[in-house]
């Protein structure tokens, strides 16, 4: 029989190690699905590390890739903090897009400086009020966040579809499914000349630091800290739990949101129903390699976006499914789950000894 | 006393670096009740878990003889085998199905798993002959949740019985029960030893054990200390080897009431799932006393309790605080109007385990300006009067900027204590304070309460230990059935048959 | 004007709504299965995916459709295994774990998938189940349509319902499955292992999810596409709610949501002038949350649901 012992306490330096080694874990495991797609395993390798490191080109667009997540894993790791069980980071993104659109295509106009902050602050408010929903049931009729949350993700993707097929419809789109373009003025400057890297990722950094900020520093990360460690102790210690889960609640949605305007006014310009390839479930996969904390989202949305840059390069080279980006990263969850069980207990062969 | 029928060798359990048990040893025989006493954490339970199969030991062994003279060596860690060596084990946490009726769970794993279909005309049948013979009665088609503590603890009594166990375990037995309930299951017992029936009796009751037991071993620190028949046990020898050193007991002092404090006026609430129901409870707490609430658990303490630490709102009554009416009291608004709270479940509403020493300590004051300035915590400043307190109040543990998770049980407690107690409340709700914590730390408790109360405040303490309430109170109630009786006698009778139900004296 | 009586007289109304339901129905009583032992699994979504390409890949290499079938819910069962080993004996977060193997199903599904046939515009088909038309049966007036001209899976479905219902409320298996979504230790104080009870239960209820996807590819459908589950997974999660984990509110369940998503393509096709057809896509998520809502207050949750057990720690 195998018995599970609970180790002492962690060390700092295992808690960084664990989701280190589970990323590496996880591409070690690609080999096996890249076997079976009969791609040579080594040179797809290297053709995926040359994705990623192999020009400027290539590491803007690995910065770039990682905005989103770097809001979509702040989402994450805000609202999982508190125990609020946001996965609806997909739907908020497509909000906070929608908001951008709905604002930044001609509603008004004015210089950048108005019209990027005006933007952003529309966003961030859709997406805040697309988690804001699922908060107040749970906090008012107790229904399940995670079910509320999940299912919202569909109604908002059809209504989003639906507003692109209507009133968002660009009449200059040739008949496709799309919205108008944003206005320059709304546009978020790049970062370097000639590529795509743009002031979101920039936006993305400085949240991720008032995001740890607010959790270390303040009363409100403290209480939102408390709400998540124990609710009830929470309240018995007269913090106001369900304001407190309402607040996460807005920051959260809100940071998904911003995902959404920086997609759509840093990088694609106008807004189409398949803006995010699952930005949203990839932020859970972020919030949780960075063990919840806004500085390690950072680290994580690197780590992610190299992954799918890097497979993407060379799924187009070799010819293998670009679903290997999503196996890796979802097997990047797995092992970063299973090797934080590992950090906390080891496992012991039980046995006797006669008196 | 015929020949001994269970014998643990050399049993030895360790966690972490704490030696639960070190290599005990213990005989059963024959229809003998035998007794074991010992303090929270002597190693009492982590004994019997050995012995039943939950817990594996790092060593020892668990010999059964048999009637025919059959040895067997128990294999360790399972319950299963304990339970074919008709081994029965009353939990002091009920092992029950609570969705389930009494009859499911009794014949819970009696049955072949992946039989078609239940045939229980015999299961009952036997059931109702054995709940005669054994004078233990429980309602077989009700769900556990509907049942009563004292009723959850005859059926788990009823599931050793019913598969026939030969030696039954009781961990604290009577924690729930009533004086005259106790009194009751220990005479059904006391019959069953006729049929070759042995006990071993789990307590810290020392009444009880000299009442009930034939033979008494005595732990400490996970040792045998003392092992004797109770015919020739002395009290205060026995508390002796149980603390190691005679104890200052906290002696009744007199305490000096003043205005009313906190009023409850005619409060009921209905019950639901969450909680018991009250009924027209009213009570005043005067400044400079300790208003003692007995009563078995689960009578409507932990409601009292809830709505005067402002978690629940009355559905009617009203609640008044240093004589002007409050309406809908919030624990917020309770820490604001002074109302110190000592939680029940220290574990679960006392602490963040997750979060420090330091941060436990101000989490009830965080709008205070030493804690935070504009909404930006003072860190040094915390961590400062963390210190301050953990040196005031003797909370060992591995620091102040240490997860709260790695204190023990009484320094957890020592924690709650300095936190309710700075803030200099005018009120105290103390609900089971000393519940878990041995004899020491929970001396250390009841001193600190009193001192609370010389120094003016009205202090509200529910306990189920009818020795803590007669010790500490100046004035004592007694709930039954979400109702709340005032007694002036001092009699454990009469307060017993109180808590049952019976008239007020 | 639409006349909603005449929709409702209809008998095809009625057979599509049992026909919509039978994935669910499948699904519903997967996640029964688990969340009474007191297992979340959110690896549902996945696990639909994963039988709906296995149980199609098989036929479309050739095996009959029961063996497809078989294989769906032995894809099904690998990946419960595996959610079960993260969530019971390492007692790992359900929520996370869940989505975990969800993630990883999906893309697993969707790789394989595409490394078998790299370059295909349109997805090959198979010869799906077809209707049973039973002798007699199925020319009589009214129930000859909605229950006889259904497929076998959609009787599979039906079936499972009454076995479901049997072990859950007729054998000691069930009461044990009570037990330890309840009180895990009431469970193992009376000798029964909590851990291959609640790991069974999810293998067994994640075959079941699998086989809801499999009815995708192999009844409703011919064919395998991407994102063709669309959520069906996360409504089971909130149907069972709705049902109270009991295996007959779980079929009125499935069916009243086959009832309104029948409705809203009928009313589609009437209204379609007047309202954006997204508006009606819409309804099926927008009814699932609105049931949530009005149960959650009382919905009677299996007590030990999300908390993991250790031997010799209480």
């Amino acid at each position: 029989m195998i018995e599970i012992v609970p180790r002492g306490t962690m060390r700092p330096r295992i808690a960084i190690l664990i989701p280190v080694i589970a990323g590496l874990a996880a591409l070690l495991l690609a080999a096996v699905p890249l076997a079976f797609a009969g791609a040579p395993i080594l040179p797809a390798y290297a053709q995926m590390a040359s994705g990623v490191f192999g020009s400027m080109f290539t590491v803007t667009e690995t910065l770039t890739r990682a905005t989103p997540l770097i809001f979509t894993g702040l989402a994450a790791a805000i609202a999982f903090r508190a125990r609020l069980w946001n996965i609806g980071g997909e739907g908020q993104l497509y909000l906070g897009a929608l908001a951008a659109v709905w604002v930044g295509t001609g509603m008004i106009d004015g210089p950048p400086i108005l019209m990027i902050p005006l933007v952003l602050a529309a966003g961030a408010a859709a997406g805040a009020v697309g988690l804001l929903g699922p908060a107040l049931l749970k906090t008012r009729f107790g229904a399940d966040e995670v079910v509320t949350s999940l299912l919202l993700n569909f109604i908002i993707l059809i209504f989003v579809q639906m507003m692109l097929e209507g009133a968002f419809k660009d009449p200059m789109g040739l008949g496709w499914p799309q919205s108008e373009p944003i206005l320059d003025s709304a546009v978020l400057p790049t970062l370097v000349d000639r590529m795509r890297l743009h002031a979101g990722f920039l936006i993305a950094i400085a949240v991720a630091l008032v995001a740890h900020a607010v959790l270390a520093y303040t009363v409100w990360g403290f209480r939102i800290r408390a709400v998540g460690g124990n609710a009830a102790a929470a309240r018995h210690a007269g913090i106001g739990v369900k304001r407190t889960i309402l607040g996460v609640a807005i920051m959260s949605g809100a940071c998904a949101g911003l995902a959404g305007v920086s997609e759509v006014a840093g990088l694609k310009g106008y807004l189409t129903s398949d803006l995010s390839p699952g930005f949203g479930y990839a932020g859970i996969v972020v919030a949780m390699l960075a063990g919840l904390s806004p500085i390690g989202v950072i680290a994580a949305s690197l780590f992610v976006a190299s992954v799918f840059v890097g497979a993407d390069s060379m799924s187009r080279a070799m010819g293998v499914s670009s679903f290997l980006a999503d196996l890796i990263v979802s097997m990047s969850l797995i092992c970063m789950l299973v090797g934080g069980f590992f950090a906390r207990f080891r496992l012991r062969r039980r046995t006797t000894r006669a008196p | 006393m015929s020949g001994s029928i269970l014998a643990m060798r050399g049993m030895t359990k360790r966690f972490g670096p704490l030696l639960a048990a070190d290599s005990i040893d213990l005989d059963l025989y024959r229809g003998e009740v035998l007794a074991l006493l010992g303090e929270n954490g002597a190693g009492k339970t982590t004994l019997m878990n050995m012995l039943f199969g939950e817990y594996t030991p790092d060593a020892g062994e668990v010999r059964i003889r048999f009637p025919g003279g059959d040895e067997e060596i128990l294999p360790p860690g399972q319950p299963q085998a304990a339970i074919s060596a008709r081994i029965g084990m009353v939990h002091q946490h009920f092992t029950l199905a609570e969705n389930l009726t009494v009859l499911d769970n009794i014949l819970l794993g009696t049955e072949p798993l992946f039989s078609p279909k239940r045939s229980r005309r015999r299961a009952r049948a036997g059931l109702h002959r054995l709940m005669e013979t054994s004078g233990l009665n429980a309602p077989l088609d009700v769900r556990i949740r509907n049942l009563s503590v004292g009723e959850r603890q005859r059926v788990e009594v009823l599931k050793a019985l019913y598969r026939e166990a030969r030696i039954l375990v009781l961990d604290e037995p009577t924690a729930v029960l009533t004086p005259q309930e106790a009194d009751s299951l220990f005479a059904a017992i006391r019959d069953l030893l006729g049929d070759g029936l042995s006990v071993i009796f789990i307590s810290h009751k020392l009444r009880e054990v000299l009442a009930f037991s034939d033979r008494i071993m005595v732990l400490r620190h996970g040792r045998m200390i003392g092992e004797m028949p109770t015919s020739e046990a002395d009290a205060g020898g026995i508390v002796r080897m149980m603390v190691g050193e005679e104890q200052a007991r906290v002696d009744r002092t007199v305490g000096k009431p003043g205005a009313p404090a906190l009023g409850l006026a005619e409060i009921s609430v209905p019950a639901s799932r969450g909680h018991r129901g009250l009924f027209d409870v009213s009570l005043t707490i005067h400044e400079g006393e300790i208003l003692g609430v007995a009563g078995v658990a689960g009578n409507g303490q932990s409601t009292l309790a809830q709505i005067t630490s402002g978690l629940l709102q009355p559905g009617q009554g009203t609640i008044s605080i240093g004589g002007r009416d409050v309406r809908r009291l919030s624990p917020a608004r309770a820490l604001r109007e002074g109302i110190g709270r000592i939680p029940e479940d220290r574990h679960q509403d006392g602490i963040v385990a997750d979060m420090s020493v330091a941060e436990n300590l101000v989490i009830e004051r965080l709008d205070s300006p030493e804690i935070q300035r504009q909404g930006i915590l003072r860190r040094s400043a915390i961590a400062a009067h963390a210190r301050t307190l953990i040196d005031a109040h003797d909370i060992r543990g591995p620091g102040p900027q240490a997860r709260t998770a790695l204190l023990s049980g009484g320094n957890i407690q020592k924690l709650i204590l300095a936190r309710v107690l700075e803030a200099q409340p005018g009120i105290i709700l103390a609900n089971q304070p000393t519940r878990g914590l041995d004899v020491r730390a929970a001396s250390e408790v009841s001193r600190r309460l009193i001192e609370a109360r010389d120094r003016g405040a009205g202090v509200l303490l529910i306990s189920e230990d009818l020795d803590e309430i007669l010790t500490l109170s100046d004035r004592i109630l007694v709930m039954h059935n979400g109702r709340i009786a005032e007694t002036k006698s001092r009699d454990r009778a009469v307060i017993g048959a109180m808590m049952t139900g019976g008239a007020a004296a | 004007m639409i006349d909603i009586l005449q929709i409702f007289l209809s008998e095809s109304f009625w057979a599509a709504s049992l026909r919509i339901a039978s994935p669910l129905i499948f699904g519903v009583l997967g996640t029964l299965l688990c969340e009474r032992a007191g297992v979340l699994n959110l690896g549902i979504e996945g696990i639909f995916v994963v039988g709906a390409m296995t149980g199609w890949m098989a036929v479309w290499l050739g095996a009959p459709l029961p063996v497809g079938v078989l294989a769906a819910a032995l894809a099904g069962a690998l990946f419960g295994l595996f959610h079960s080993v993260l969530t019971v004996p390492l007692g790992l977060s359900q929520h996370v774990s869940g989505l975990g193997i969800t993630l990883f199903a999906s893309s697993l599904a969707s790789f394989a998938y595409r490394t078998a046939l790299p370059q295909v515009s349109s997805p090959p088909r198979i010869e799906p189940f077809r209707s049973l038309d039973v002798p007699i049966l199925s020319d009589l007036p009214f129930f000859g349509t909605v229950l006889f001209q259904q497929t076998a899976l959609t009787w599979l479905a039906l079936i499972m319902v009454g076995v479901v219902w049997w072990i859950m409320d007729r054998t000691p298996l069930g009461v044990a499955l009570k037990a330890v979504g309840d009180n895990p230790e009431a469970v193992n104080a009376q000798g029964l292992s909590v851990i291959r009870l609640r790991m069974g239960a999810v293998v067994a209820g994640s075959s079941l999810m699998a086989l809801g996807g499999a009815f995708l590819t192999m009844s409703a459908f011919d064919a395998f596409f991407f994102g063709m589950v669309n959520g069906r997974g996360w409504i089971c999660i909130a149907l069972v709610i709705f049902a109270s984990w009991q295996p007959g509110k779980a079929l009125v369940g499935a069916l009243l949501f086959g009832m309104f998503d029948a409705l809203q393509v009928r009313l589609q096709t009437e209204a379609g002038a007047l309202v954006p057809h997204q508006v009606f896509l819409m309804m099926p998520f927008i009814l699932s949350i609105i049931a949530l809502v009005i149960v959650a207050r009382r919905a009677d949750y299996p007590r030990a649901l999300l908390t993991p057990w250790f031997r010799g720690q209480r």
